[in-house]
């Protein structure tokens, strides 16, 4: 983000060569099949949690192999990856997944988001907006939105067959007589299509008007749990709430300490050891892209005598 | 200054060289070669098999050199290795009644058909530590003098059949048949299908054999412990080698394919009966690579204990709750999902920042809601 950008020039030497002795994209070509017939399924049926059989992956469940299986089950060569975690690309978890498919397939990587093809994330949905020949791929924890009030996977099956949802009714009201508002930061459930009750993954609630009419299409995969599911492009997706106690998003008081933006979900860092806070942009693209157009603005304001912003 | 995570890529690749170092611990010591993890660690290279859904001593070898003794690890490794690999076919059944045993035992009769075999076992060693084998190169020439001749370590196949204990019992109609009735559906797999509820005895023993031997023992042990009905005997435990055969399509018969070693327990449980069913015995099942014991008496356990819906007996313990014992069985997918917790959470655990200030900012304004609110 602000560190110098030796990291993409680093990136070719590598890691273009696809690994020796695997298939492209690492899984073999019968799972890829048994995977994308789940997603077919899924796209099918908006919010309706799949069940696929899911494969040990090279890296640890839980730690993406969800997403990271859809994403092999889609990505063809002339495809662009991009891959976040907190926001971040340069997160360890996303460089070693971004790192996993360049060795995999040898396909062009990418951290600005309106160049990539293909979007895997975790916990966020880009700040700029994705269009209809983007494909945003999820990696989920635990699909199942009341896993918290029944435990059990084959009792919920039945009540999303029943479209049963009125448990997790009772718990936002008793959120809001207990605490004044609904108590759910991320992970807020929300109404696919009018039907499924769906997760949308750990994002902050203050993403989830993203998931509403997207462009793209949205794939979410739960490898450990065996689920997948989908959004596709412009679904109507409804985030839980009452008439009288309406869904609300996070706002902040600071604006980004790097490129003042006042729209975007911040992280918050202590700084020092007396505890000063200092707010950034979680989403490192977001933040940066704003950052080389400012620096553009004065550029030209000034032309003569500065030199080109660092990033170009 | 702003100075969060960064530079993943080479610190990626630090950690790498650090953990190479890390595992090969002092360079003065002489290497571990997989030869000897496979001939001297037999007992983990079994865990690593079993749990591992491989039958590959040398690659169980290798995963337990490359975890640097993390049996987990090792597990991890050899699983997402055998997702790699095709799927040429299924073998028929073992046949376990033919297995060339090392060691045999019953517990609920004094003497059995076939004899009791102690065969290599710690049950009776003093479990001092031996101060010997701590000296270096020790002298073999006394194991190789005192070796014993391994009467039973004949082929399978070509071994007397040793009937199992329990067929004893068949025999007055005291224990529950296990012979596959002529409905029956083709076993599931697990490795090719998601696990679904509920799930059937086949589905059940294949979840359990790649179950934690640890989570096993715990469950077997709270199965004892009144967390269950369960009354068990060890009916029967053998361990050794048996034939593995395959139907191939080119020669149109059953051909062996080699041989591999098991752990097989059978325990006995009482079974009160019910209207329509008189009071009978009842069997639990366990089956391990390799040598296994424990694993295969924990596993067989809990397979009784996993039976009580269809025994109609009251379902009072997790122990006996189906969608609870095999949904966390898998070390696989538990270590997985406890450790992901190293991974950031920052972008939520703001949120919840966000959120614990508010309602505190509240409640020191005193306007909590009162109850009926909303």
């Amino acid at each position: 983000m602000n560190a110098p950008d030796t990291f993409d020039t680093m990136l070719v030497s590598h890691e273009t060569q696809a690994a020796e002795g695997y298939n492209f994209a690492y899984l073999d070509e019968q799972t890829k099949r048994m995977i994308r017939r789940a997603l077919l399924k899924a796209v099918a049926v908006p919010g309706y949690q799949v069940p696929f059989a899911s494969r040990e992956m090279p890296l640890p469940y839980g730690w993406g192999t969800g997403g990271i299986q859809v994403t092999a089950a889609i990505i063809g060569a002339n495809d662009t990856l991009k891959v976040i975690d907190q926001g971040s690309d340069d997160t360890t978890n996303a460089v070693n997944i971004r790192r996993f498919f360049a060795r995999t397939t040898g396909v062009a990587t990418t951290r600005r988001t309106s160049e990539a093809t293909i979007v895997q994330t975790r916990h966020r949905i880009p700040e700029t907006p994705l269009d209809e020949k983007q494909i945003l791929v999820y990696q989920v924890p635990m699909p199942e939105p009341l896993y918290r009030l029944e435990p059990r996977v084959a009792e919920c099956r039945k009540l999303h067959a029943l479209a049963d949802y009125g448990l997790i009714s009772v718990k936002l009201y008793e959120d809001i007589v207990q605490h004044g508002s609904i108590a759910t930061t991320y992970d807020y459930p929300v109404t696919v299509n009018g039907r499924y009750l769906a997760s949308p993954s750990p994002i902050p609630k203050f993403d989830n008007p993203k998931l509403h009419m997207n462009a793209a299409l949205q794939l979410f995969g739960a490898g450990r749990e065996r689920r997948i599911y989908a959004i596709p492009p412009y679904t109507p997706v409804k985030s839980l709430d009452f008439d009288d106690h309406p869904f609300e998003v996070q706002r902040w008081e600071h604006a980004c300490a790097l490129c003042g933006s006042r729209e975007s979900f911040l992280d918050e860092m202590i700084v020092d050891d007396a505890g000063k806070r200092m707010f950034v942009c979680s989403d490192s693209d977001y933040c940066h892209e704003r950052r080389i157009n400012q620096d553009h603005q004065e550029n030209r304001e000034n032309a003569p005598t500065r030199p080109a912003g660092e990033h170009a | 200054m702003y100075v969060a995570v960064k530079g993943g890529e080479r610190a990626i690749e630090a950690s790498w060289r650090l953990l190479d170092q890390a595992r090969r611990g002092d360079t003065r010591v002489p290497e571990l070669s997989v030869a000897q993890i496979r001939e001297q660690m037999r007992l983990a290279v079994a865990r690593v098999m079993t749990e591992g859904s491989v039958y590959d001593e040398e690659l169980a070898a290798l995963a337990i050199k490359q975890a640097a003794g993390d049996l987990v690890e090792a597990i991890f490794l050899l699983r997402a290795y055998r997702t790699t690999l095709p799927r040429f076919g299924y073998t028929l059944p073992v046949e376990t009644e033919q297995m060339a045993v090392q060691r045999r035992i019953s517990a609920t009769f004094k003497d059995v058909p076939g004899g009791q075999v102690l065969g290599a076992t710690y049950d009776y060693t003093q479990r001092l530590l031996d101060f010997a084998l701590l000296a270096q190169g020790n002298d073999d020439s006394d194991i190789e003098s005192n070796a014993l001749p391994h009467p039973h370590r004949s082929a399978p196949g070509e071994a007397e059949p040793m009937p199992r204990v329990v067929t004893l019992l068949d025999k007055e109609g005291l224990i529950e048949q296990e012979t596959p009735s002529s409905e029956a559906a083709e076993p599931g797999d697990l490795s090719r299908e998601p696990l679904a509820f509920p799930a059937d005895r086949t589905v059940r023993l294949q979840n359990l054999a790649r179950g934690d031997e640890g989570f096993l023992l715990a469950m077997g042990y709270a199965t004892q412990r009144g967390y269950a009905h369960s009354h068990p005997f060890a009916g029967e435990i053998r361990f050794g080698s048996v034939s593995v055969e395959m139907v191939l399509d080119e020669l149109g018969e059953a051909v062996e394919i080699g041989e591999i070693e098991l752990t097989e327990c059978q325990m006995i449980n009482q079974f009160a009966g019910s209207k329509d069913v008189p009071p009978a015995f009842t069997q639990g099942y366990g089956l391990a690579f390799g040598h296994a014991e424990r694993k295969a008496m924990a596993m067989a356990l809990v397979d009784r204990a996993l039976r009580a819906e269809e025994l109609g007996e009251t379902l009072a313990s997790p122990t006996q709750d189906i969608e609870f014992m095999l949904s966390h069985s898998d070390n696989v997918e538990a270590s997985g999902f406890v450790q992901h917790l190293k991974l950031p959470h920052y972008v939520d655990f703001q949120a919840e920042l966000e959120l614990v200030r508010r309602l505190r900012a509240q409640h020191e304004r005193g306007d909590m809601p009162t109850g009926e609110a909303a």
